[in-house]
């Protein structure tokens, strides 16, 4: 039987990603664990998160998390959700600048402060809601998932990767910003997939069905 | 693409039915809440509230229930709020699989909670519901207060800036219900929700008094509101949330397409 380890390193909810695998998943047997070693012998990974980065980085290395990941990133099938998108990058703006796990080239950045529009109305910070994915290339993980389907958002940063390859989805909110990156055996979402209805959980299963290929 | 306008029905638990009452009084059986939550689901619902209005303790161990229920088959975000007082109260909705936790009445007599709260789960879950009257005199400019106990007593807390000052604690967002209209069907408070709307930088749902499809588009539009809440519009079937979406697109209003495939 596959083995599926949601990373838990103390930040948020992790009920709603592990119902929302468990209903996806057929033969897979998911797992909620903060055990590096547990989690180093899982078949796939889930880093999932909420909240600030600073915190999030001295929980993971707390928990030697880091190192585990250090190990396992690029070895095996991972999926970064919401925070766990901005714990991949090389840096983070966030919380007065703070080096990550560096599986992407790449810095996060908050939204800019938006201009009142002409009608008084303004861009709010965080983007959340129902915002729409374009996929910017083709690939297994976009199975059964229509063009620009919606997702669900809740964030108030958002990641620049350096290399436009890694890019495998774009959104719109004030800027054209990547919400999916992807790269070999690693692959993160801005969005949260377990909250974004028949869309979302289609993600999740292609995610269990990924043989980590990027292309 | 740009983000959607969001429908959110609002079920009123109570000893694990959903019901609803016009100001409050009046209350009215509207069924069985997981039932309804799949249905809202499948009608292409943003999100969904959940509302203990349970007076007892003792019944609230069924609100627990539903909601493990229905996130178990309802991938939506979902907020619980009612009675919610204390940290372990929140881990304990999280836990059952709420998304998101609305903090009401303990905001008021502890703002700190507020902060506290959000400090410790982080502001996306972190919802304050503030039940807003207007305590001005007839041909007098709106003053906007913060009502308790249904509608019933004043705090004389100023709504606008205390919606600022939550945010400021840490809220993410704001649910903000004008007991003036909830119940009446005559159509959101457009003046408070805009006010507020303007006032804060998190979103907003706008919540007491839709009648009809055309008060949805005005709290959005007018009330710049970011997402509309509603419940006997929708309980009693005079629409369904398609209905409502189909309404709001055709006037321009960005709305999620839900259609199941």
């Amino acid at each position: 039987m596959a083995t599926v380890g949601i990373i838990d390193y103390g930040m948020g909810n992790l009920h709603s990603i592990a119902k929302a695998l468990r209903y996806v998943a057929s033969d897979e047997q998911i797992e909620v664990s903060f055990d590096p070693d547990a989690l180093a012998r899982m078949d796939r990974l889930v880093l999932p998160g909420v909240g600030a980065i600073g915190h999030c980085m001295d929980e993971l290395h707390r928990l030697e998390l880091d190192a585990m990941l250090a190990d396992v990133l690029g070895q095996k099938p991972l999926m970064g959700v919401c925070l766990g998108i901005e714990a991949l990058m090389a840096h983070s703006e966030e919380s007065g600048g703070v080096d990550c796990l560096g599986a992407f080239p790449g810095n996060t950045v908050k939204f800019a402060e938006p201009d009142a529009q002409p009608d008084g109305t303004r861009r709010k910070i965080p983007h959340m809601g129902w915002n729409q994915v374009r996929q910017e290339r083709h690939h297994p993980l976009w199975k059964d998932i229509a063009p620009d389907s919606w997702f669900y958002f809740v964030h108030s940063y958002h990641v620049v990767p350096d290399e436009a390859r890694h890019i495998a989805g774009t959104t719109q909110y004030g800027v054209q910003f990547a919400s999916v990156i992807l790269r070999e055996n690693t692959f993160a979402v801005q969005f949260h997939p377990e909250k974004s209805q028949s869309a979302g959980l289609q993600l999740l299963a292609n995610f269990l069905e990924w043989d980590g290929q990027a292309y | 693409m740009s983000l959607a306008k969001r429908i959110i029905p609002c079920l009123d638990i109570d000893k694990g039915r959903v019901v609803k009452g016009v100001k409050f009084l009046e209350i009215q059986d509207a069924g069985d809440p997981v039932e309804i939550a799949r249905r809202y689901d499948q009608q292409g619902a943003d999100e969904l509230v959940f509302l203990d209005i349970t007076a007892s303790n003792e019944d609230r161990g069924t609100l627990m229930e539903v909601v493990e229920k229905v996130a178990g088959e309802v991938f939506i975000p979902l907020t619980v709020g009612g009675g919610v007082r204390s940290l372990p109260d929140v881990r304990r909705l999280l836990s059952a699989g709420a998304d998101k936790v609305s903090i009401n009445t303990a905001a008021i007599s502890n703002p700190e909670f507020v902060a506290e709260a959000a400090y410790r789960y982080g502001s996306q879950c972190i919802v304050v519901a503030l039940d807003v009257k207007n305590a001005a005199k007839k041909d007098e400019e709106p003053r906007y207060e913060i009502f308790t106990h249904g509608g019933r007593k004043s705090t004389g807390i100023e709504a606008i800036g205390w919606a600022q000052k939550l945010v400021e604690l840490g809220a993410g967002e704001v649910l903000l219900t004008s007991m003036d209209r909830d119940g009446t069907k005559s159509g959101f408070d457009i003046k408070l929700t805009r006010a507020v709307s303007d006032a804060v930088a998190v979103p907003v749902i706008a919540s007491g008094g839709v009648g009809d499809l055309d008060d949805l588009y005005n709290g959005l539009v007018d009330g710049r509101a970011d997402a509309v809440l509603a419940a006997s519009i929708f309980h009693f079937g005079t629409y369904t949330i398609q209905q409502a979406k189909n309404y709001l697109a055709d006037r321009g209003v960005v709305v999620r397409d839900a259609t199941i495939r």
